[in-house]
This record gives C-alpha cells, sequence and structure tokens, in this order.
C-alpha cells in the first residue's frame, strides 16, 4: 500500500512545475501548458484525499471530472485568444500584450 | 519494497521529469511533447490509486483533445519562425517562489497526521456508482458544466473566426 504522502508530494512537486513555468515562460502556449500541469496536480490531490480519507464518499471523484472539463472548456478558449493575439499583433508572448485597447 | 511501490516510483519519476521538461525546455515543440508524456503518466498515477474511470478519462480528453488543440495552435501560431522561446526577466523570482512554495507544503504534508494511511486496500470506486451520483447528488454542476463546455464552444469559434470582412 503506498502512503498517501507520496501522492501529496509528487502532485506538489507537479504543482511547483507548473508554477515556475507560469512566472518564468513568456509565450501564451506554453504558460498555458504549465496551467495544465498545475490543473493535473490539483486533479491528484483531489483523489489522493478521496480514496484515503474519505473511501466511501467519493467526492474528490467527482471533482477531479469537473477539473478536467473545466480544463478543457479553458484549454480551448485560452487558445481561441492566443490565436486572436497572433493574429492581431504578430506574436504570442505575454510581456509584449500590455495595452488594454487599441 | 512492494511491486505497488516500485510502479509508483518509476512513474512519479517519469512524471516529474516530463513536467520538468515542460517548463525547462528551449523548444515548445519539445515543451509540447513531454506535456503529452507528462499528462499520460498522471493517468498512470490515477491507476495506481484506483481511479480507473479518470484514468480514462485523463487519456481521452487530455492524450486526445487537448493535446491536439495545443500542437493545432502551435502550427497556425507559426512557431517554426522561433523555435526557441526565451524566458522572462522574472526567472529567478519565480525560481525561488517554486522552491519556496515545495519545501513549505512538503513540510506541511509529512508532518501532518493522515488518519487515513492505515487503509490496508483501497477499492476501484464501480463506474455505476460515480454515474449515479453525477446524475442525482451532482446534477446541477453537472448541467452547468454543459453549459459552460456550450459557452466555451462558442465563444472559442467567435474569437478564433474573426470580425467580418477581416
Amino acid at each position: 500500500m503506498i502512503p498517501i504522502n507520496n501522492f501529496l508530494i509528487l502532485s506538489t512537486i507537479l504543482f511547483s512545475l507548473g508554477m515556475y513555468g507560469v512566472l518564468a515562460r513568456r509565450s501564451a502556449v506554453l504558460i498555458l501548458m504549465s496551467v495544465e500541469l498545475m490543473l493535473q496536480a490539483v486533479s491528484i490531490n483531489f483523489i489522493a484525499f478521496a480514496v484515503y480519507l474519505f473511501p466511501e464518499a467519493f467526492t474528490g471523484i467527482i471533482f477531479a471530472v469537473f477539473v478536467i472539463t473545466i480544463a478543457a472548456a479553458e484549454v480551448g478558449l485560452a487558445l481561441a485568444i492566443v490565436l486572436r493575439l497572433f493574429r492581431n499583433k504578430g506574436t504570442a508572448n505575454v510581456d509584449e500584450a500590455d495595452i488594454m485597447r487599441w | 519494497m512492494t511491486w505497488e511501490e516500485v510502479i509508483f516510483y518509476v512513474i512519479a519519476a517519469v512524471t516529474v521529469l516530463a513536467g520538468a521538461g515542460v517548463v525547462f525546455s528551449r523548444s515548445i515543440i519539445h515543451a509540447a511533447l513531454f506535456l503529452i508524456l507528462a499528462l499520460l503518466s498522471v493517468a498512470g498515477i490515477f491507476v495506481l490509486m484506483a481511479a480507473d474511470f479518470l484514468a480514462i478519462v485523463q487519456v481521452l480528453v487530455y492524450g486526445g483533445a487537448v493535446t491536439i488543440l495545443i500542437l493545432f495552435s502551435m502550427m497556425l501560431t507559426r512557431v517554426r519562425d522561433l523555435p526557441t522561446a526565451p524566458d522572462g526577466p522574472q526567472k529567478p523570482f519565480a525560481f525561488v517562489a517554486a522552491v519556496v512554495f515545495t519545501v513549505s507544503s512538503i513540510a506541511a504534508i509529512v508532518s501532518t497526521e493522515w488518519r487515513g494511511e492505515s487503509t490496508e486496500n483501497i477499492s476501484v470506486v464501480p463506474f455505476e456508482d460515480i454515474g449515479t451520483a453525477l446524475f442525482t447528488s451532482w446534477a446541477v454542476p453537472f448541467e452547468i458544466a454543459s453549459l459552460v463546455l456550450m459557452a466555451a464552444l462558442v465563444g472559442a469559434i467567435v474569437l478564433a473566426r474573426g470580425e467580418e470582412g477581416e
């Protein structure tokens, strides 16, 4: 039986990697990919708590299903925005998209 | 060390290395391929936690749809012309923030007494139970999630298509 700590530490490392990526990267597509990593870490945490602490009520599993659903919607929308940004400004770097309107 | 633990450590190592590849690799294409590897190995982690349904959903939604979307968006934003993406100037601060977060939360995890730790064997949640729960006690969030997906679909089409006569 794998102790729950292993899963929690794995998800912490994954979340930190994603956090580093979100803060350090410039390309919007790469930032989006780092956000996906962070969402994965959240799903691992939800499921670990669900199966180890509350095995009779699998609320965490239902939550993980919703996390995956929202992540799919988010990826679709964010990539459409990136595409739009690229078409208007010729770049997908977030630090060059610094005006609110034109 | 049991076989289960050996498998866990192998999959966890693959996950962490692939995740590091996503955030540290210079090439955007390599980062995307590392992301696929990371997502699939997270599906393996789900199997180890006896969440078979989520592992299947993970492979279908992430391994299939999300990755294809990301690769398509790379083709459309012409990353071939700028294959390497230099990182921003806030890189050292990002590194410090990530390390501080890792250390503090690992300390918190290790120092906590998890009451369920002695669970001898976790059982697979039957698919029927998940379906029943989704359509009875979680019916309203389920419907809202489908509305969100619908709105995201329409929004993505409107955004990506652009204005008329452009």
